[in-house]
């Protein structure tokens, strides 16, 4: 594969053979959830690690490039799922239209909420997202006649899709995992271009200075807007594809708890990294798996690591795991 | 619509703003002093209402466990900045938020463990059963009580912040750490005192509100987003702020009930987006604070 973005990518160099390895992270990523599904114990647990990696994927756009720590991130994975289950059971739009569909509106509503939140900075832009994204939870709750209410949205089902005139089963747990792994594949393509092009300077930039990207004559304020745009169409994706997974949409997906658990998947995979995310979902989710083997009171376990992260190990697994090997200095 | 319900409705905005506010206060305070924003808040709500509804329980009277709670919950948090937060200085701003994120997961998981995961009624006072006739209609003694209650709180808060020594330590330690150091004040402790005071101020949110509402191990995170709308809109770290949002909420919650039930509950989020909108760095912010 040349480099598509080599031509954009001005800011960073390649260094030499390790830098070429790195410039193919699309691909490794790919390489490893494909073998996924054999290496988890079940393949429920990697369906969801795809799912929640995607939507990890996309938060962290905003949270470890440009340094913005949302709580309102659920609000983008529910509405993706909402909005493809409603296109799907109320207007019968097929489903490869629904997808689309689904990302365009939660994009919109990430420019609404973005338009108020990003004119906050600091610690108050996480107060804010995470109050903004619980209306849109009690919004989600009062159109019980839209969305299903507090039982969740319920009544459609994809079962048999056609893919490039190719019949799939798509109850079948192994071909929905690569139906899924082709939209995990393109939102980290995605991502990627983002993070290679010019803005994806801008938005680091923005990170570790955010006067100085000011004083550059950057426009930090539309940089940030379309930054939580993007960040929520990626994780929007994730929430289509948990709908097209479970073909039901639960409410407790637009709760702040749901904002809480995919910040701390990005801290437990570590933040600023591209694989991290994955990382960290399948961490999380197999830290929630095997706990509640044997207590129903995993949180209490998962709290307490996540504390013991945040003060020793801030760089998450993946993270420290890059640096040690050296690897994220090369990157940096 | 009359007018004598109207002004009911009022009073009962005033009670529900009345308890937002002692919550807020807690959160406001921490912020300006230590630059910390407390996501463990609502959790520690929570387990004050539980620890009141505990104490009371064992001591047969409301009135033992209001008052320990929150000292006991207020000693809890001294213990919560001197183990974990303290750690925290220095670092990210994000980082204590992201510490009392996880904390807040073993707070209630813990209330979970020891109270189970079922609602507990919290009944109310028996001095304070029954309703007042105040001429123009019948009002919960209890939330009167409320009023009064949070109203002698912050008369006492406002008196020790202007009028005292102590207050002056603080007042100068939220607006120069490093100077109040170099001037021989161990900033540490203020910081540790002014950290418990915080969540003393959260579990007596949480006692006052017990009886108003049904104790449950989820009820904090309701009153955190309520805390943080009332503080965006107040201007974090503006303890008059957080007073005069705290009232507007609950009476804004209150009124909307009144002639949109189904709106109550989206009302404050809307107030504070249109604040935001307006002045982004709240009421009674001031600008590049929150940098």
């Amino acid at each position: 594969m040349t480099s598509p973005s080599s031509g954009e990518a001005v800011a960073k160099s390649s260094p030499g053979g390790l830098g070429w390895l790195l410039e193919q992270r699309v691909l490794l990523s790919i390489a490893v959830l494909a073998v996924l599904p054999w290496l988890l114990p079940s393949q429920a647990l990697a369906v969801n690690v795809l799912i929640y990696g995607v939507v990890v994927m996309g938060y962290n756009l905003l949270f470890g490039y440009t340094g913005l720590l949302s709580f309102g991130q659920a609000a983008f994975f529910g509405a993706g799922a909402y909005f493809t289950g409603i296109a799907i059971g109320r207007y019968g739009v097929p489903w490869f239209a629904a997808v689309p569909i689904a990302v365009g509106l939660s994009t919109c509503l990430a420019a609404a909420i973005g338009i108020v939140s990003t004119r906050t900075r600091g610690i108050y832009f996480s107060m804010v997202t995470l109050a903004l994204a619980q209306l849109v939870y009690y919004v989600a709750l009062q159109a019980s006649s839209f969305t299903g209410g507090e039982n969740g949205l319920r009544g459609f089902t994809v079962d048999r899709i056609s893919l490039f005139g190719l019949q799939v089963n798509f109850l079948d747990p192994v071909n929905k995992y690569y139906v899924l792994m082709i939209f995990a594949a393109l939102a980290m393509w995605f991502q990627s271009r983002i993070l290679n092009s010019p803005f994806g300077a801008v938005i680091e930039a923005i990170r570790e200075n955010e006067q100085r990207a000011r004083a550059c004559g950057y426009d930090v304020e539309r940089s940030k807007l379309i930054v939580f745009m993007l960040s929520g169409a990626i994780s929007s994706l994730g929430g289509c594809m948990l709908a097209l997974h479970l073909s039901i949409v639960p409410l407790d997906i637009l709760h702040y708890q749901t904002s809480g658990m995919i910040v701390m998947m990005v801290l437990l995979g570590g933040a600023r990294s591209f694989f991290g995310p994955f990382v960290g979902a399948a961490s999380f989710l197999i830290l929630e798996d095997v706990i509640s083997l044997w207590t129903p009171h995993w949180q209490i376990f998962v709290g307490a690591i996540f504390v013991l992260f945040v003060l020793f190990l801030p760089k998450g697994i993946w993270g420290t795991l890059l640096d040690v090997l050296g690897i994220g200095k090369a990157r940096q | 619509m009359d007018l004598s319900l109207i002004i009911m409705q009022l009073l009962s905005g005033i009670a529900l703003g009345a308890v937002l506010v002692i919550t807020a206060l807690g959160l406001t305070i921490v912020f300006g002093m230590l630059g910390v924003v407390n996501f463990a808040h609502g959790a520690l709500f929570m387990i004050g209402a539980y620890a009141g509804l505990y104490l009371a329980s064992l001591t047969g009277s409301f009135w033992w466990g209001l008052l320990l709670a929150p000292i006991l919950i207020g000693a809890f948090g001294m213990l919560i900045e001197f183990v974990l937060i303290r750690r925290l200085y220095g670092r990210s701003i994000d980082d204590p938020l992201l510490l009392t994120f996880g904390l807040s997961y073993v707070l209630v998981e813990g209330v979970r463990i020891v109270f189970g995961s079922d609602g507990i009624p919290f009944p109310t006072p028996p001095q304070l059963i029954g309703v007042l006739d105040l001429g123009i209609g019948f009002f919960p003694r209890y939330r009167l009580f409320v009023i009064a209650l949070v109203a002698v709180v912050l008369l006492v808060l406002w008196l020790t912040l202007e009028k005292t020594r102590v207050g002056l330590i603080v007042r100068a330690g939220a607006r120069d750490p490093t100077i109040m150091q170099v001037l021989g004040v161990d900033i540490g402790r203020v910081w540790l005192a002014i950290f418990g005071l915080g969540v003393g101020l959260a579990a007596l949110g949480g006692v006052l509100a017990g009886p108003m509402r049904s104790v449950n191990p989820e009820m904090g995170s309701l009153v955190l987003a309520e805390a943080f709308v009332v503080t965006v809109i107040g201007g974090l770290g503006s303890i008059v702020g957080a007073v005069v949002a705290g009232l507007m909420v609950g009476i804004s919650i209150s009124m909307v009930a009144l002639f949109a039930p189904e709106m109550a509950t989206i009302v404050m989020f809307a107030l504070m987006a249109v604040v935001l909108l307006i002045r982004p760095q709240g009421l009674f912010g001031v600008r590049g604070r929150t940098a």
